[in-house]
C-alpha cells in the first residue's frame, strides 16, 4: 500500500470537515465536522506511525499520539456540547448566525 | 504477498469510499440524525482502516470512544438541544456562503494534495509489523509518561468545565 | 618766596572760594558769602601784586648763563629749534645734561641748575656769547617763567598743563584782580536782597578764576578751557535774572555768538599746532616756530586767521559783536567786570600772546593783507555810530566798548603791541568806572538805565559826579588823562607803521571814531549829569560801598597813564629809568617779532586832542544848548533813512536771526518733520500693515486650513476607516473560521511554493 492513499484519505477527510464547519448552521453539526477533521488527523498520525514502525520497532509514536488526539477530542466534544447546552439554554437557538453578540 | 497486497489495496478503497461517501453526508445531510448516524459510519470505516494500519490498540480505542461515546454524546446533544428531528432546511448556510467554503475546501484539498504528491510520490510502506498492545502501553507509561499525565489533567478539567458549564442552577 | 614758580596759586585760590561759596553759601548767608570772595580777590590782588614785583625784579636782573639755559629750556618745553643762538647753545646744553623735562615745582630749576653748573666752565664761553647777542635789544631777553607738568605723550606730541608767566601774564593778574575786588565791593550794595546773592557770587568766584587760569595759561588747548569757562560764566552771570525772557535771551545770544566764533579759535589752534611742526600745543612753542620761518606760511596766515575768528566773537568785533549790547542785560557790577575790563579782553590777549603767529602770518609791516587791522578800524567807527542812537546808558558804554576793543585790535593789526596793551589796561579801569557809575546813577534813578528819565543829577550824586567826569575824560582821550596816552600811541602806531608804510586808512578811522568817541560820551553825559531832573522822586548819592570804588578806579584812571610815558615828549628831557616803563617791562622780549617802538608824535596827539575836545564841545552845544539841526530826522528822508539804519544796528540781528538762523533751521526743521510723518511713520506703519497681514494669512490660511485640516483629517481617517473596519467584524465565528482557513491556505501555498 501507498502511503500516500492513507495520506490522501486524510486530506479528503480534513477537506470535507472543513467544509463543513464552514457550511453548517446547527452548532451541533459544526461539531460533528470537527470530528471529521481530528479523524483525519489521526489517520494521518498512525499511517506515518506505521511507516515508521517498519524501519524503527521500538517507534511507536504514531499510535501514541493518535490516542491522545483521540482523549483531547473527547474532552472537546464534552465541553464544546456543553457549550452548546448552555447556548441554547440562553438563547432558545443553536443556530450559528445567531450568536454574534461579539459584532462590531 | 501480491494477494496479501492486493487485498488490503481493496480493502482499503472500499473503506476508503465508504468514509468519503459517509463524509459526504455527514456534511449535507439535512436531517440531524441522520447526519449522527453517518458519522458513526465515518468513524467505523476509520476504526477499519487503522486495522489496515497494523495499529490495532487505536482501532479499539476508536471504536470505544467514538463511536460509543462521542456518538452517544453527540445524540445526547441533538436531544437536548431540541432539534428538529426530521429534515429541516435550516442546517445549512445560504447559497454564497456554502460556495465559498466549498472553494476554501478544494483550495485546501488541492495544496494539499500537490504537497502529498510531490514528497510521498510512490513510496510504499513495505512490511507492515503488527504494533502491540504491550508495546504501545509501555511507550506511553515510559517514554510519554507526561503527556499521558497531561492528558489526564485535561481530561478532568474538562470534565469538571462540562460539569459546571451544564449544570443548572 | 619766590611766586613766579607758583603762580598757579592764584587761580587756585579763587576756585576755592567758588567751591566754598557753591557748598556753603547758601547756608553761610550773604555776609558770609561775599566776605569769602572779598577774601579770597583780595589774597588774590596781594599774590599778584607780589608776582608783578618778582617779574620786575626778574626784568631788572635777568637770568644769565646756565639758569638762563635752563629757563629756556623749560619756557618751550621740547622745541626742536629755535631761531637764535640762545637757542643753539641751549641743545647742546640739553644734550649735555640729559632730561629733565619740567615737573610742577621749582625743584627741576635747580636740578637743571646744577646738573649744568658742573659743565659751567664748557658753556661759559657760550654764555658769555649769549649775553652779547642778547644786549643787541634796549633790554636782555627775559625768558618768561613757565612751569609745567606733562599729561601725556603720544609719540612726539606732547600734551602739558602749567603756567606761562611774563609780564603781560602779570599785568593782566594785576588788572582782573584789581577790578574783581572791586566789583565784588560794590556788588554787596547793588545786589542787596538779591534773592540768588550766594549764586551770583559764586559765579563772580569762578570767573575770576577762569580770568585768571586762561591769563596764566601755557598752551593753546589750557587758553581754550579758560576761554569757554569764562564764556559759560558770563552766560550764567548775564543771565542772572532769567526770570524775564529778554535776560535769558540775551544770554543765550551771548553764549551761542561766541560759540560761532569759537569754531574759528579752535581750528585755529589745531592749525597753529601743525603749522608748529606737530608737536606741542605750547604758546611759546609756536612763536618761536612761527619767528624761525620753519612753518608753512599759508598754514600760518590760516591759522591767524581762523583764531582771529574766535578773537572776533569775544572781543567783540564787526560782525560778531552784536550780543555785547544784548548782554547789558546783566547786572552792571558785571557788565564792568566782564563786558567791559575783562573778558572781552581775552581776545586781545589771545592776539597778544600769539602775536608772533600773527606778525608772520598776516604778513603785519609788509604790504599784504591788513586784514586784522582793517576789522579793528571798522569796528570803531561801526561801533562809535551805533553809540548816538542808544537812549539806555549802559547801551551807550557797550557800544563804546566795542569801539575800544576795535582800538586795541586794530593797534595789534598794525603792529604796535605795546599800544594796544596798554590800551587795554588802561581802559578796563575807566571803562569800569564808567560801567559802576552807570549802576549808581540807576541804583538813585530807581533802577532805569534809560537816559531820557535821568537829568541834572551832578547836584544830588557829587561822588558819582566826579568819578564819571574823570572816566569820561579819560575815555575820550584829554590829557594828562590815561586815555590819551594809550590812545595817542595806537594813533602814532597807525600812523608810523612797521616800515611798510604808514596805515593811513586806519589813522583815519582812529582819528574819526576819537571825535565820535568824545561826542557820544559827551551827549551820554549832559543827558544823564545837566539839566533838569526828568524822572520822578529824588535822587540820591550812593552809599560809601560803591562810590569809593569809583573813586579808586578814577584815580586809577587818572595816574596810570603816566606807567607808559613816551621817551620824548615835546622834547622833555626825563631820566630813562622812568620812561616807557610799561613797554619795558611788559612786552616780551622772548619769542616775540621784532616790532618797532613808537614814537610819540606831537603832531597826532594834538589833532587827537583838540578832536576830543570839539566833540566834547559839539556834544555840549548840541545836547545841553539845544542848538544845531535838532529834529533833522523828521524833515529829512535821508537823515530818517540813516537815523532807522543805526536804530537797527545795521539789520545785522535781522540778518542773524531772521535770515540765517531761520533759513538755516525752517527747511531743516521742515524736512525732518516730513521725514518723520512720512518716512518713519510710514516704515512703522507699514511694518504694523504687513505683520497684521501676514497673522491674518496665517491665521486664517495656515492655521485653520492647514494644520486644523491635518489634525482633524486624521482624526476622520482613523474614524473613516474604523467604521469601514467595523463592518468585517460581524461577530459570526464561522465567518472568522472561513477567514481563517483561507489565510492556511494562503499560507500554507506560500510555503509549498515559494518557500
Amino acid at each position: 500500500m501507498l502511503i500516500n492513499q492513507f495520506l490522501f484519505l486524510g486530506a479528503i477527510l480534513f477537506c470535507i470537515g472543513v467544509y463543513g464547519v464552514l457550511a453548517r448552521r446547527n452548532l451541533v453539526l459544526v461539531l460533528m465536522s470537527i470530528e471529521l477533521i481530528l479523524n483525519a488527523v489521526n489517520i494521518n498520525l498512525v499511517a506515518f506511525g506505521a511507516m515508521w514502525h517498519a524501519t524503527d520497532p521500538a517507534n511507536l509514536s504514531g499510535q501514541v499520539f493518535a490516542l491522545f488526539v483521540i482523549a483531547v477530542a473527547a474532552a472537546e466534544v464534552g465541553v464544546g456540547l456543553a457549550l452548546v447546552l448552555m447556548i441554547y439554554r440562553n438563547r432558545q437557538s443553536i443556530d450559528a448566525d445567531d450568536v454574534d453578540l461579539l459584532k462590531g | 504477498m501480491l494477494a496479501l497486497l492486493v487485498a488490503q489495496n481493496i480493502a482499503f478503497y472500499v473503506i476508503a469510499a465508504l468514509i468519503v461517501f459517509g463524509a459526504i453526508r455527514v456534511v449535507t445531510c439535512k436531517n440531524l440524525v441522520h447526519a449522527a448516524l453517518w458519522l458513526v459510519l465515518v468513524l467505523g470505516g476509520v476504526a477499519a482502516q487503522y486495522i489496515l494500519l497494523a495499529a490495532e490498540f487505536v482501532a479499539i480505542t476508536q471504536v470505544l470512544v467514538y463511536l460509543g461515546a462521542i456518538i452517544v454524546l453527540f445524540l445526547f446533544g441533538i436531544m437536548l438541544t431540541r432539534s428538529k428531528t426530521g429534515t429541516d432546511t435550516d442546517l445549512d448556510h445560504t447559497g454564497p456562503k456554502r460556495v465559498g467554503a466549498a472553494i476554501i475546501g478544494l483550495l485546501l484539498f488541492g495544496l494539499m494534495g500537490y504537497a502529498l504528491w510531490d514528497q510521498y510520490r510512490d513510496q510504499e510502506f513495505g512490511t507492515l509489523i503488527v504494533q502491540r498492545t504491550a508495546a504501545v502501553s509501555d511507550s506511553i507509561f515510559s517514554t510519554y509518561l507526561l503527556p499521558f499525565e497531561v492528558i489526564s489533567v485535561l481530561l478532568l478539567a474538562a470534565l469538571i468545565g462540562a460539569i459546571v458549564l451544564a449544570r443548572r442552577d | 618766596m619766590n611766586l613766579l614758580d607758583k603762580v598757579w596759586i592764584v587761580p587756585a585760590i579763587m576756585a576755592t572760594s567758588f567751591l566754598l561759596i557753591l557748598f556753603f553759601g547758601k547756608r553761610a548767608g550773604t555776609k558770609a558769602t561775599a566776605a569769602i570772595g572779598i577774601a579770597a580777590v583780595s589774597i588774590c590782588l596781594v599774590f599778584s601784586v607780589v608776582v608783578a614785583g618778582q617779574w620786575i625784579n626778574r626784568v631788572n636782573h635777568p637770568p644769565t648763563g646756565a639758569a638762563l639755559a635752563a629757563d629756556i629750556k623749560q619756557a618751550n618745553g621740547l622745541t626742536p629749534q629755535t631761531p637764535n643762538e640762545v637757542g643753539s647753545e641751549v641743545n647742546a646744553a640739553t644734550t649735555d645734561s640729559g632730561e629733565t623735562v619740567a615737573t610742577g615745582d621749582a625743584q627741576p630749576s635747580t636740578e637743571a641748575q646744577a646738573t649744568t653748573e658742573s659743565q659751567a666752565t664748557t658753556e661759559s664761553q657760550a654764555t658769555t656769547e649769549s649775553q652779547s647777542t642778547a644786549a643787541e635789544g634796549e633790554h636782555e631777553t627775559v625768558p618768561p617763567v613757565v612751569r609745567t607738568v606733562t599729561w601725556f605723550e603720544i609719540g612726539p606730541i606732547h600734551f602739558e598743563a602749567g603756567t606761562l608767566l611774563d609780564g603781560l601774564a602779570a599785568m593782566m593778574l594785576v588788572t582782573v584782580c584789581i577790578i574783581s575786588l572791586l566789583v565784588h565791593i560794590y556788588s554787596t550794595e547793588y545786589l542787596h536782597g538779591d534773592e540768588r546773592f550766594t549764586h551770583y557770587y559764586a559765579f563772580l568766584s569762578l570767573f575770576t578764576a577762569s580770568m585768571l587760569f586762561y591769563v596764566l595759561s601755557s598752551n593753546t588747548l589750557q587758553m581754550l578751557v579758560g576761554w569757554e569757562l569764562v564764556g559759560v560764566c558770563s552766560f550764567a552771570l548775564i543771565g542772572h535774572w532769567w526770570e524775564e525772557k529778554k535776560n535769558t535771551d540775551a544770554a543765550l545770544k551771548a553764549f551761542l555768538t561766541n560759540r560761532v566764533g569759537d569754531m574759528g579759535l579752535i581750528i585755529g589752534v589745531v592749525i597753529t599746532f601743525f603749522a608748529a611742526g606737530a608737536t606741542s600745543f605750547n604758546v611759546l612753542h609756536i612763536n618761536e616756530y612761527a619767528l624761525s620761518g620753519g612753518a608753512n606760511t599759508t598754514l600760518l596766515l590760516v591759522g591767524a586767521l581762523c583764531l582771529f575768528g574766535g578773537v572776533t566773537s569775544k572781543s567783540g568785533q564787526f560782525p560778531l559783536h552784536t550780543w555785547l549790547p544784548d548782554a547789558m542785560a546783566g547786572p552792571t557790577p558785571v557788565s564792568a567786570l566782564i563786558h567791559a575790563a575783562t573778558m572781552v579782553v581775552a581776545g586781545v590777549y589771545l592776539i597778544a600772546r600769539l602775536y608772533a603767529v600773527f606778525f608772520q602770518g598776516l604778513g603785519i609791516g609788509s604790504s599784504s593783507l591788513h586784514y586784522v587791522a582793517f576789522i579793528g578800524g571798522f569796528t570803531t567807527i561801526m561801533g562809535g555810530a551805533l553809540a548816538f542812537v542808544q537812549t539806555d546808558l549802559k547801551k551807550v558804554l557797550a557800544y563804546s566798548t566795542i569801539s575800544q576793543l576795535g582800538y586795541m585790535v586794530m593797534a595789534l593789526g598794525v603792529g604796535a603791541w605795546t599800544a594796544g596793551v596798554f590800551h587795554l589796561f588802561t581802559h578796563a579801569f575807566f571803562k569800569a568806572c564808567l560801567f559802576l557809575g552807570a549802576g549808581s546813577v540807576s541804583h538813585a534813578c530807581h533802577h532805569t538805565f534809560d537816559m531820557r528819565e535821568m537829568g541834572g543829577l551832578r547836584k544830588h550824586m557829587k561822588v558819582t559826579h566826579i568819578t564819571f567826569l574823570v572816566a569820561t575824560l579819560a575815555l575820550a582821550g584829554i590829557v594828562p588823562l590815561a586815555g590819551f596816552w594809550s590812545k595817542d600811541e595806537i594813533l602814532a602806531g597807525a600812523a608810523q607803521g612797521q616800515g611798510g608804510g604808514a596805515y593811513t586808512l586806519m589813522l583815519v578811522f582812529g582819528l574819526i571814531t576819537a571825535f565820535m568817541t568824545a561826542a557820544y560820551m559827551g551827549r551820554a553825559y549832559w543827558m544823564t549829569f545837566w539839566g533838569e531832573y526828568r524822572g520822578h522822586g529824588t535822587p540820591h548819592e550812593s552809599p560809601k560801598v560803591i562810590t569809593v570804588p569809583l573813586a579808586i578806579l578814577a584815580s586809577c584812571a587818572v595816574v596810570f597813564g603816566f606807567l607808559n610815558f613816551p621817551t620824548n615828549f615835546f622834547g622833555l628831557e626825563i631820566p630813562k629809568g622812568l620812561t616807557v616803563r610799561f613797554e619795558h617791562y611788559v612786552q616780551p622780549t622772548f619769542a616775540f617779532p621784532a616790532v618797532q617802538a613808537i614814537d610819540f608824535r606831537p603832531v597826532i596827539a594834538i589833532i587827537s586832542t583838540l578832536l576830543a575836545g570839539a566833540g566834547l564841545a559839539a556834544a555840549y552845544i548840541y545836547y545841553e544848548r539845544n542848538k544845531g539841526p535838532h529834529g533833522l530826522t523828521g524833515r529829512n528822508r535821508a537823515a530818517r533813512a540813516g537815523y532807522t539804519f543805526l536804530e537797527n544796528k545795521y539789520y545785522l540781528d535781522t540778518l542773524y536771526t531772521d535770515i540765517i538762523a531761520a533759513d538755516t533751521k525752517g527747511p531743516l526743521a521742515r524736512a525732518a518733520y516730513w521725514f518723520n510723518q512720512n518716512v518713519l511713520d510710514g516704515i512703522v506703519d507699514g511694518a504694523a500693515s504687513v505683520s497684521k497681514k501676514v497673522s491674518v494669512f496665517v491665521y486664517r490660511d495656515v492655521d485653520q486650513l492647514v494644520v486644523d485640516g491635518v489634525v482633524n483629517g486624521t482624526g476622520l481617517v482613523s474614524e473613516e476607516s474604523g467604521q469601514f473596519l467595523r463592518r468585517m467584524q460581524t461577530g459570526k465565528v464561522q465567518q472568522y473560521a472561513a477567514i481563517l482557513f483561507a489565510g492556511v491556505v494562503v499560507l500554507a501555498g506560500v510555503l509549498v511554493f515559494v518557500v
